[in-house]
């Protein structure tokens, strides 16, 4: 029972996907209707160093915001939970999340532009890392709601560090909600376009995906487009595949 | 917590205050900010019936949508924590995997699969439910399956994260007591994963009601959400003091909701705790 | 603990990532902003071994995004834009857009005369137009049953294209069917006659599909619209797919949209930019545009060298510049803005 409905769900989530896969291999460039089948926009994709530059772009910016925020967001959210309930932290926390995206966008490009902050993507990764700390906050968060903090003051009564507690108590416990917040975080940065836009520098070599995709939409999804995304999705697919396989028995739930 | 907290002090505080104080003042003749008059007329003219309207439709069409991401995540979270320990990350991965495709990619997909001449009407009319195309597309109810389509993962990894270390000798003592598997569910496991629940509510209404793709592309520019507003008055408008005024008040609003959000997590697990 | 270690691993590595990509910044080049695939694609190359100028392509996908961009940082790191007419006006007004020296770009004397005269920017002293051409009906020949000829055709639509029907999305060309159809300027910006306009857009909404700015000749194509609002070059795009696919110009009128590229008044690398311009107006840039984009240029050289079969394919492509300069021009609506803006507002929100 549970099964049939996880698949059912899965089926939900892949059926966009399945279909853009089989656009990319449509004859015509038109997005809706289909004309034969043809591989030679994957070949066009390949000959296309713009797109894959923009992908690595992506990759890179994605990683290092994930990670900066990860770790940050985690000791925030750390931090906060451990002391009394303040509505004034809450609501600092849960400002990156509400304020609309082109209000940041604009913001921090203005505020770059004060500075003279050069530009180009490590400006889109601390960009990045403004809305996914509070994202990776709020997961860990709501794991910590439920942690038994007694543990922790056992390991303190007995002696250890505030660091080795964190490393041999706390830290193992948390570890699921750690991962899922980094994947969150992973998501929201690798899809992100406006923030993305409006903080990266000039020229070509800060340009992401979704800014790439963006601008090609002049015509709507082309099948180019949708090769570039089955292949992205089979390369991540096989990454994860591999990381199964890879670290069986050290991954949450194990 | 030093750091996340200057990350964000310098990074968000300082930007954001520059962008919202423009509401006080007036937009510049060919955009921009004209700082030579200080005024409160932006907030006035925010509070017009025409953009209160916009949010509150808004409002519904993100509490809509978060309500159905709920109602589709939470069991799907529910089996992947019950599921093989070995496969749970995968599990995760995978419902993770479609959104590192691009949004618009997604979105364009849907409108293949939705039009008249498309998958979804093709299939029903195959299998005889349907006669002729359903209005499926370029309206609110495609606004709101795409909206919740692409935050249903989000949902799941929230309320996975909380159920994962759930106790389950709470459930267990629970059945042993004589309590159904129902009334386990909703007076132990629900208000014990209650957090996740906000949580995961929290980021669909907060995702949905800032987004300006789905509406623009799935309601065929028909629909106005608030994402849509603020990003109309920034760039086509060009009228910051205006967009920065509008952004004041949803934020206040969802602080508001916040608060509400708070209050009720709190009491859902003060009463979990009492009854365990 | 195995978790520490990839925990101070991550974050070493996101520390890593986030110098090398600041330490990946570009030298001295020229970097302009365009729509995609709106240039030659092996213009940079040929650009380079004809002047040694390094050119870097950043793409936006609309006026508004770049404008948003440029408006917050003054145009920092960019040297050339392509922007709409109405936009490179407001630019120059902003003091973003640089004075042009025309002593600098000899191939200007490639354009059309009529292309010295265009109302938002008389003798080209801010920007030079790229591409033009005008805006109106675009629709399936075969289906429907009367041929269009007016603005009302798609505002009040026959039965047999109820439902059928898209409008352009962008807030200026939305409004500008409504004007044009009740004799109004496209930059009206009087309250009461933009109330005039906004109840006959509300009624129109009622039969619209849906309104579209980059997917409606695919619309045509596959049958999903019968008629839609188009701009002449998108509407080439659908006639390419489908030679059933006609285009018109409704008898009430057209507007005349100018793409143009403006000097960056902040740019470091003026002299670059200034060969650039000249190097864009060739005429074999020109013929370019024509024949792969199928756009209307007004580069007198580019169009005469043309293939003449594009005109016979693509009608509306042989409308002379004198024909073009009779219609309005968008121009930026200043303080008017913000009472336009209001009432698309209020159109695009309506029930």
């Amino acid at each position: 029972m549970r099964k049939a409905y996880l698949v059912l769900v899965y089926v939900f989530l892949y059926t966009p996907i399945a279909v853009l896969m089989v656009l990319s291999f449509n004859k015509a460039g038109l997005p809706t209707a289909w004309t034969g089948f043809s591989t030679e926009w994957y070949g066009r994709l390949l000959e296309s160093p713009k797109i894959i530059a923009a992908a690595r772009n992506s990759l890179i910016v994605a990683m290092a915001s994930t990670f900066i925020a990860t770790a940050i967001g985690t000791l925030l959210a750390l931090g906060v939970e451990r002391r009394k309930a303040s509505s004034g932290l809450d609501a600092l926390l849960f400002m990156p999340m509400i304020i609309p995206d082109i209000v940041l966008a604009i913001a921090l490009l203005s505020f770059f532009t004060l500075v003279k902050f050069s530009l180009g993507l490590h400006s889109i990764i601390l960009a990045h890392v403004v809305f996914n700390i509070a994202f990776v906050c709020a997961v860990v968060r709501a794991r910590l709601k439920s942690f038994d903090w007694s543990l922790t003051e056992a390991s303190r009564d007995l002696g250890a560090t505030a660091f080795a507690t964190f490393r041999h108590v706390t830290f193992p416990l948390i570890w699921p909600a750690v991962v899922a917040a980094a994947l969150l975080a992973f998501t929201l940065s690798i899809d992100e376009f406006i923030i993305a836009y409006f903080t990266a520098g000039a020229g070509q070599g800060s340009t992401t995906l979704p800014m790439q995709i963006y601008a090609m939409i002049r015509f709507g999804v082309t099948p180019e487009i949708n090769a570039m995304a089955t292949i992205i999705l089979l390369m991540s697919f096989i990454l994860v595949l591999l990381a199964q396989r890879f670290n069986r028995g050290s991954m949450p739930g194990t | 917590m030093l750091p996340g907290l200057l990350w964000l002090g310098i990074l968000m505080v300082v930007p954001c205050a520059i962008i919202l104080v423009t509401a006080f003042y007036e937009r510049g003749t060919y955009g921009g900010v004209d700082w030579s008059v200080f005024t409160f007329a932006n907030f006035a003219r925010a509070g017009e019936w025409l953009y209160l309207s916009i949010f509150l439709d808004s409002a519904r069409i993100a509490g809509l949508a978060a309500f159905f991401a709920l109602l589709i995540g939470y069991p799907a979270a529910y089996a992947i924590s019950k599921a093989a320990p070995e496969r749970q990350t995968a599990l995760l991965f995978l419902a993770m995997l479609p959104f590192w495709t691009n949004y618009l990619i997604r979105t364009y997909a849907w409108i293949v699969l939705l039009n008249p001449s498309g998958l979804a009407n093709n299939f029903l009319q195959w299998l005889g439910l349907i006669h002729s195309p359903l209005p499926i597309l370029y309206n609110e109810f495609a606004v709101i399956l795409g909206l919740v389509y692409n935050y249903v993962p989000f949902v799941i990894l929230a309320i996975y994260s909380a159920l994962q270390r759930l106790d389950p000798s709470y459930a267990e003592a629970s059945r042993d007591l004589g309590a159904t598997a129902a009334t386990t569910f909703w007076r132990i496991t629900l208000p014990l994963t209650a957090p996740g629940v906000a949580a995961g509510a929290v980021f669909v209404f907060v995702l949905s009601i800032g987004n300006f793709v789905t509406p623009d592309l799935l309601g065929g520019g028909k629909l106005q959400m608030v994402g849509n507003l603020i990003y109309d008055q920034f760039l086509t408008a060009r009228d910051w003091p205006f967009g920065s005024a509008l952004s004041v008040i949803l934020i206040a609003i969802m602080l508001l909701l916040l608060f509400a959000q708070a209050v009720a997590a709190n009491r859902a697990r003060g009463e979990g705790k009492s009854h365990a | 603990m195995k978790t520490m270690k990839w925990m101070s691993a991550a974050l070493a590595a996101g520390a890593t990532m986030l110098l090398a990509a600041s330490l990946a910044q570009a030298a001295d080049k020229l970097v302009i902003s365009n729509w995609d695939g709106y240039m030659p694609k092996d213009l940079p190359e040929k650009f380079k071994a004809e002047t040694g100028i390094e050119l870097e392509v950043a793409v936006h996908a609309t006026n508004e995004e770049i404008m948003g961009k440029v408006v917050a940082s003054k145009g920092e790191g960019y040297d050339v834009l392509f922007v709409s007419s109405p936009f490179a006006e407001a630019l120059s007004k902003l003091g973003i857009a640089a004075k042009l020296d025309h002593g600098k770009i000899p191939n200007i004397a490639n354009l059309y005369p009529e292309a010295a005269q265009l109302t938002h920017d008389p003798g080209n002293s801010f920007s030079i137009p790229y591409a033009w051409g005008t805006t109106g009906l675009c629709y399936r020949s075969d289906v429907v049953k009367a041929a269009p000829t007016s603005w009302n055709d798609l505002l009040k639509p026959a039965d047999d294209i109820k439902g059928k029907t898209t409008m352009l999305s962008t807030d200026r060309w939305l409004m500008a069917a409504g004007e044009l159809a009740l004799g109004m300027s496209v930059n009206e910006i009087d309250p009461a006659k933009l109330e005039q306009v906004k109840a006959l857009l509300i009624e129109a909404k009622k039969t619209l599909l849906a309104y579209d700015d980059t997917t409606f000749y695919s619309k045509l194509v596959s049958g999903e619209a019968s008629l839609v609002q188009a701009w002449d070059g998108w509407c080439n795009y659908g006639i390419a797919e489908k030679p059933e696919i006609k285009y018109v110009i409704p008898k009430e009128g057209s507007d005349l949209w100018v793409d143009t590229m403006v000097l960056v008044e902040g740019s470091k690398n003026k002299d670059a930019a200034y060969k650039f311009l000249d190097y864009i107006l060739k005429a074999d840039t020109g013929k370019w545009v024509v024949e792969n984009i199928m756009y209307k240029t007004p580069n007198k050289a580019g169009m005469e060298a043309i293939d003449k079969s594009m005109l016979e394919k693509y009608p509306n492509m042989a409308i002379a510049p004198a024909d073009l300069l009779k219609y309005e021009q968008l121009r930026d609506l200043g303080d008017g803005m913000k009472v336009f803006s209001k009432v698309v507002t209020e159109i695009t929100s309506a029930k």
